[in-house]
């Protein structure tokens, strides 16, 4: 394992502007992540995951501005990179794998097109060499029968299929860092299985470095070896999986894990947990915790002071100012309201 | 997309029956033109005679049925006032008439679609206010008053081209500016609202993430796709400009179909506008139906399924 | 420069009153330039008979092709010069204004009438009505229109009411496909659903429910096909073939003015800036309008 890590995010920070003002997508995010390892950053839908993997990769949208104190991959420092060289790193030693394989590929290109000019942007080899790797890479990926498939056009395949393109195509040029938003979300459940399966089996074989989004729990016991929970913008808990999922200490990732199905546990009848309210409004200025007007915990001090994301032991951090056995519920007269 | 073809060419070949109906009847039913032919101050039994020996005395379907079938098989019958066949002043304009076409829609996808390029990559800046300008004015000029601003500017005061007439092949730039500008503004704005989707397109991002160059992610991912109604618009607008050359041949005293047409329409001169007008619907026809073919042929979704 | 007053437009109320009482109307620079510019013209043809300084017909042999007064020659006494005739142009072009709104609002209003009729009965009975409707449209538009206006013209003669009428039947085409289009989109909804149930008879829904929703779209190719009426007769009459002079139409103007175009070229370009003027005017507010009644129905 590498010295240092390969990758660090430091106190990444994105903004949006909107017809409402600005508005906070990712605070303040920081990690660090070794060489093969996998990192799971959960949320809901808002919570800025996808914008934090956006901004790593620099294809934020227009109205986005991105500021952070380091990113770096691969000892490069992605915040001095030139579009150029950035272009070069892209798709090369970084790559992304999008949430919607049904738009994510060009309608108007085969899959051999897409593939081909992928590899020839990074690599100089001549055009029919490339298309024997486009081949060699749809049957890594699972998809038998590739030559024919190079021929196709999106439009001629299911989500299943694309996404495995998407991911043969993201892989060619054989990147050592995955930044994975929510691969499989928009599949069929058992299609979803599938592409985990082969995402975690290709991240093992070829030694990748992963960031993966997702917003299920149940996905990160499986592929990840850290686990960042989000929140409104911020990491509210991170830490290595066993420790988080094990020892969860953060009220909303408990929250998270009582939404979660245990066998045995419903199979009892009990209830599934639910978190009541929503994800607060990320526009103006942002004071107190963000997480208090869902907390069941809240207590006076969440509503005013600045939570910092605390070290705890084993490498775990919390942005919470109690500890679990700290936390007891109804700790202010407006309860969960402020 | 073969069902889809031919249904589109039975279309296209209902469309031009109807109209060539229309034209015959219009232009028939209207006046009697063999009073048109010999002038109002004929005297009947010539006015007679003519009726006669053109076939205006009998019943009206016969009349279409038989102008159709001669029209079929490229007999358009002779033309009173230029006193020769009507096809054979039709082959001796048409060349210019399709010269200038070309080059007009040459002319106005050459500055339309990079100007609609332009504006989407960089929008709501002074570039794309003035493509938006550009269009704006372009829709609204009238193509008569352009072609003598030109004459004015270019020819009588600058002295860089011929006045009018179609002595050297610079005779063409000023009607071809003509022309080309009206379809520059749909041409222009197409292209714009094209490339402006599709530079939020999920695949657009997808190209980025791959590392590919600005240049591969315009013009190969964005434009490629943003093009396909452009190309056909411009068909569209192909037959458009050949329909407005009677106006700009006129002026610029081009002797092309439009200015046949002009020229027959001034003399009442009936056989050579029944075949003209039929001429000008058939361009109109040919181009919306071969738009709507490249439109499926430019689509891979309907291509290819 | 439209896009945000039309996006922050997707609430509003799609009725005329309900546009303008959150005054969209008066935010929206196309229509406010547009507005405006025609409210001049307009103003310059209503009140011609006051302000036109001559008589439009008023022939001074005398006082032939007076230049207009900022050029050497000129006077106030005929502000924009002479013609060949020593007419007045200020006041011909007064007077050219009425002839070209007369014309563009009497054509459209004839095109509205028959294009919406048709474009709402193919979209609410759609079927085979909606088939042979839109077999008619697309007849239509493979009718090369200033070909068939010059002939038509030419052979019926040339005056006011024969231009108007012949531009109403060939410039209806757009009425048609939008009022088709609305239509199809609310012929489903509920409250026309339940007047039907109610047993209200067709036209009557057509009148009462459909036709105010088709209205805002209508009123935008109003305008459009105003402009176009008015550039083609303008065309007809500068090819000789349309309004007949003496009239002051500006087709007619130009044309004349072409005889001087090397040592006089004003004679064009007065007429011909009044022309773009006004159609230019009425394209602003008609996409602008379009800009404010429909969100996404922009180019």
């Amino acid at each position: 394992m590498a010295s240092s890590p390969y990758v660090i995010v430091d106190e990444l920070t994105i903004d949006i502007r909107t017809a409402n003002g600005v508005l906070h997508a990712v605070s303040n995010v920081s990690f660090e992540l070794p060489q093969g390892e996998v990192l799971c950053i959960v949320g809901e839908s808002g919570s800025g995951k996808s914008m934090t993997a956006l901004g790593l990769m620099g294809l934020l949208p227009g109205m986005a501005t991105r500021k952070a104190k380091r990113l770096v991959v691969e000892g490069r420092n992605l915040l001095a990179m030139s579009p150029l060289e950035k272009s070069d790193f892209l798709g090369n030693r970084m790559a992304m794998i999008f949430q919607e394989p049904m738009t994510s590929l060009n309608p108007c290109f085969t899959i051999g097109n897409q593939m081909v000019e992928t590899i020839r942007r990074h690599r100089n080899i001549s055009a029919r060499d490339a298309l024997t790797q486009a081949s060699k890479w749809l049957e890594k990926v699972g998809i038998p029968s590739s030559a024919g498939r190079l021929d196709q056009y999106p439009h001629q395949l299911s989500g299943g299929l694309r996404q495995r393109v998407m991911i043969a195509m993201m892989l060619m040029c054989e990147p050592k860092l995955i930044i994975a938003d929510e691969p499989t979300t928009a599949l069929d459940v058992t299609v979803q299985a599938q592409i985990l399966q082969l995402l975690s089996a290709l991240q093992r074989e070829l030694g990748l470095t992963m960031i993966f989004i997702t917003h299920d729990l149940g996905v990160v016991s499986r592929i990840a070896d850290r686990v960042a929970v989000m929140y409104a913008g911020q990491f509210v808990e991170y830490g290595a999986t066993r420790e988080v999922l094990k020892s969860a200490q953060h009220p909303y990732t408990r929250g998270l894990l009582k939404c979660l199905p245990v066998p045995g546990r419903s199979a009892r009848g009990a209830h599934l947990g639910t978190i009541p309210g929503s994800v607060p409004s990320l526009t103006g200025d942002m004071s107190g915790c963000g997480f208090a007007n869902r907390c069941e915990y809240v207590a006076p001090d969440c509503l005013t002071s600045t939570v910092p994301l605390a070290d705890r032991e084993n490498e775990h951090r919390v942005r919470c100012l109690f500890r679990p056995e700290e936390l007891i519920s109804g700790r202010t007269a407006a309860g969960a309201t402020p | 997309m073969l069902k889809f073809l031919l249904q589109r060419i039975v279309l296209a070949l209902a469309v031009a029956l109807c109209v060539s109906m229309l034209t015959f009847g219009l232009l028939s039913g209207t006046i009697d033109p063999a009073i048109a032919i010999a002038g109002e101050d004929a005297t009947a039994e010539k006015i007679q005679s003519l009726r006669v020996a053109f076939g205006y005395d009998k019943p009206f379907y016969v009349q279409y049925v038989n102008w159709l079938v001669n029209a079929l098989q490229g007999d358009f019958g002779k033309s009173p006032y230029f006193g020769l066949d009507v096809r054979d002043l039709i082959a001796d304009r048409m060349p210019v008439t399709i010269k200038l076409g070309a080059l007009a829609i040459l002319f106005a996808i050459g500055l339309g679609v990079p100007l609609g390029v332009v504006a989407a990559i960089y929008p709501n800046t002074w570039i794309d206010r003035l493509a938006l300008s550009v269009a704006v004015l372009g829709q609204a000029i009238p193509n008569f008053w352009f072609s003598l601003l030109l004459i004015i500017i270019l020819a009588v005061q600058l002295e860089i081209f011929p006045v009018s007439g179609a002595t050297s092949a610079s005779s063409y730039v000023m009607p071809m500016i003509v022309l080309g500008t009206n379809g520059i503004p749909s041409i222009m704005r197409l292209t714009r609202t094209g490339m402006l989707d599709t530079l939020s397109a999920d695949f657009i991002r997808t190209a980025w993430a791959k590392g590919l160059r600005p240049r591969q992610v315009f013009f190969k991912h964005a434009l490629r796709n943003a093009l396909i109604p452009v190309v056909s618009v411009s068909a569209i607008q192909a037959a458009h400009m050949l329909g407005g050359s009677i106006v700009v041949e006129s002026v610029f005293a081009l002797h092309g179909l439009g200015m046949l047409a002009y020229e027959s329409i001034l003399r009442s001169d009936i056989p050579t506008m029944q075949a003209v007008i039929l001429i000008f619907s058939g361009f109109f026809i040919i181009f919306s139906a071969l738009s709507d073919i490249i439109n499926a042929y430019l689509d891979p979704r309907i291509r290819v399924s | 420069m439209t896009d945000q007053t039309a996006g922050s437009n997707r609430g509003a109320p799609r009725t005329w009153w309900g546009v303008f009482s959150r005054s969209k109307f008066l935010s929206h620079r196309g229509v406010v330039f547009g507005g405006t510019m025609l409210v001049i013209v307009l103003a310059a043809a209503l009140l011609a008979p006051v302000l036109a300084p001559h008589d439009p017909y008023q022939q001074a042999l005398l006082n032939r092709l007076k230049p207009p007064f900022w050029m050497e020659g000129g006077s106030w006494t005929y502000p924009l010069g002479t013609d060949h005739l020593g007419r007045d142009y200020l006041s011909r072009l007064m007077f050219g204004a009425q002839i070209s709104i007369l014309i563009g609002l009497a054509t459209a209003i004839i095109s509205g009438v028959l294009g919406t009729s048709m474009g709402l009965a193919a979209g609410y009975f759609g079927g085979r009505v909606d088939a042979v409707i839109m077999f008619i449209v697309t007849v239509k538009l493979s009718i090369p229109t200033i070909l068939v206006a010059l002939a038509v013209v030419q052979l019926v003669g040339g005056s006011l009411q024969i231009v108007i009428l012949v531009l109403g039947l060939l410039l209806w085409h757009q009425f048609a496909v939008v009022a088709r289009a609305v239509t199809m989109q609310i012929r489903d909804m509920d409250y026309i659903t339940s007047a039907r149930m109610v047993g209200c008879s067709s036209l009557r829904i057509l009148a009462t429910e459909v036709l105010p929703n088709v209205l805002n779209q209508i009123i935008v190719v109003l305008t459009l096909t105003m402009a176009s009426a008015i550039v083609i007769e303008a065309s007809l009459s500068f090819l000789g073939v349309g309004v007949q002079p003496p009239l002051p139409s500006w087709g007619i103007m130009i044309a004349e003015g072409k005889e001087h175009i090397f040592f006089r070229p004003w004679l064009v370009m007065i007429p011909g800036f009044a022309l773009l003027f006004l159609v230019l005017s009425i394209n602003l507010l008609g996409d602008g309008l379009r800009d404010i009644t429909s969100p996404q129905g922009r180019g």
